[in-house]
């Protein structure tokens, strides 16, 4: 209850924003990869499929091109399966020609231990070989536990460990939003 | 706590949906070049089969090793078990070997439970007696739910022989639990006694129930199970329970064929039956690794199982 009462949440980007973020994002994975001819972009479960979509529609209106998209699920992969209950299982979704010499590019919407991202890159092991791995994350909120870094960011977002930050997206939740939850525990 | 897997009607719902959309994701690693995942590295499983299953054990013991854990085969013939071993015993041995899991195959019906109460893994029933085999279930209704989508309101018709079969037993739990409708087809003989309190409908003319059937699942006579006389010739019983052209002809279209195999082709079905393209055997076969592999990952992957039925 008290808890409950003391949590404050601000909203650090509102759908106009995000939707700029996404849109510089894609300016600048063109901007990178030349063009983006071999990009494939793999979306992580369930908010970063959603981007991934989303980004892929940006460059499409910006550069003509129709980029591969795909879905990666991490969680077999995930090194604190053993501190929860097992959980249920997200959807990989490969384009038919596989990931084989393409750049992909790995989106996410938090980037916060960096423990996601490690598992995302063991699962793309098992899967084939790019030529390369990028990772463009809507939200960097810091605090890594890994040596990993993002390529494209929508928005670096300090924080303290004890917030929460809580991605809200049009096709799941019926809204676009990032808040920073304070209090809330975890 | 602990959770075992021994009776499909350890399984709600949810837990039984949980299985197979696991097992609808897990489908696609089976297509994939490496087919592995590292998810319950370090983690044993033991196969302790007291009857003889080559399928059912190897398609265990492609499920753990696709989930890269160890696993360890232990069949009774040639163990300590023929030297006069009891279960307890062996179960103590496997408890001191670290097992995580044990996936049991026993004659007596109940040997899953018993088990259940001397080890710290969790316990899978891969068939009990003439009990239950919720794995084969679970790979059954995910074989329908692939082919005809969601079960709720389907038509299932078990037939053959009820009276020694644990498939038929698990799949009459699970399936109403899905919301399917079942109905079994067998001679009065090959009948359970006490069917008339499982959640089904029981006819005893075979092409009665055919135009309404979605699904038919052919079982095998298990004669090593019959020390008596249930019905008159083995021909006969092919007249009337087997499954013919003309039979699968009056079925609706789009209605399939499984069988839990090993079938006897001329005897509960016909070869170019289990040979048409609506008929779900080899499917089941490959089904089997999927689900089973949903199964340990749901019960081993985490913290604590997120399925079956908690004991203590």
């Amino acid at each position: 209850m008290d808890v409950a009462r003391n949590q404050v949440e601000r909203a650090v980007l509102e759908a106009p924003d995000i939707g700029r973020a996404l849109t510089r994002i894609a300016h600048e994975i063109l901007e990178r990869t030349k063009g983006g001819k071999d990009i494939l972009l793999l979306g992580i479960p369930t908010r970063g499929a959603v981007l991934a979509r989303r980004l892929a529609e940006k460059i499409e209106q910006v550069e003509g091109l129709t980029p591969r998209v795909g879905t990666l699920d991490v969680t077999m992969y995930r090194d604190d399966l053993r501190l929860k209950p097992a959980r249920a299982l997200g959807r990989t979704e490969l384009p038919g020609d596989g990931v084989d010499d393409r750049i992909v590019v790995l989106v996410d919407d938090v980037l916060y231990s960096g423990r996601t991202v490690r598992a995302a890159l063991d699962a793309l092991n098992d899967v084939g070989r790019p030529r390369a791995v990028q990772l463009a994350v809507l939200v960097d909120r810091g605090h890594r536990e890994l040596p990993i870094r993002a390529d494209y960011v929508g928005k670096n977002l300090p924080t303290s460990r004890s917030e929460t930050v809580k991605v809200f997206a049009e096709e799941i939740d019926g809204r676009d939003a990032v808040l920073l939850i304070k209090g809330g525990g975890g | 706590m602990r959770r075992h897997l021994i009776s499909a009607a350890d399984l709600t719902r949810e837990d039984a949906l949980l299985i197979l959309d696991t097992a609808d994701e897990l489908a696609r690693v089976s297509e994939r070049s490496i087919k592995k995942l590292p998810t319950l590295r370090g983690r044993t499983v033991v196969n302790l089969f007291f009857e003889d299953s080559t399928r059912t054990r190897i398609s265990f013991e492609a499920a753990a090793k696709r989930l890269s854990a160890d696993v360890i085969n232990f069949s009774a013939k040639g163990s300590s078990v023929s030297k006069g071993e009891s279960l307890k015993d062996t179960a103590l041995t496997l408890e001191a070997m670290g097992a995580d899991a044990v996936v049991i195959r026993h004659s007596a019906s109940g040997a899953p439970h018993r088990l259940s109460n001397w080890v710290r893994g969790s316990v899978v029933n891969a068939g009990d007696g003439t009990h239950e085999h919720p794995t084969q279930a679970l790979l059954d209704a995910f074989t329908m739910r692939r082919r005809l989508g969601s079960l709720e309101g389907r038509c299932v018709t078990i037939v053959g022989d009820i009276l020694h079969s644990r498939v038929a037993r698990s799949n009459v739990l699970l399936l109403s639990t899905l919301g399917a409708k079942v109905t079994l087809v067998a001679p009065p003989t090959l009948l359970p006694v006490a069917v008339d309190s499982w959640p089904c409908e029981v006819s005893y003319d075979f092409d009665e129930v055919l135009p309404k059937t979605d699904v038919v699942m052919m079982l095998r006579v298990q004669r090593e199970r019959m020390n008596a006389a249930y019905f008159p010739t083995e021909r006969e019983y092919s007249r009337r329970y087997g499954l013919d052209r003309e039979r699968l002809a009056r079925m609706p279209q789009d209605a399939i064929v499984m069988h839990p195999g090993p079938m006897i082709r001329g005897m509960e079905i016909a070869a170019e039956v289990a040979d048409s393209a609506r008929s779900t055997i080899v499917e089941q076969v490959a089904n089997g690794v999927t689900v089973r592999m949903a199964v340990l990952y749901l019960l081993l992957g985490g913290s604590e199982p997120a399925i079956g039925k908690e004991t203590e």
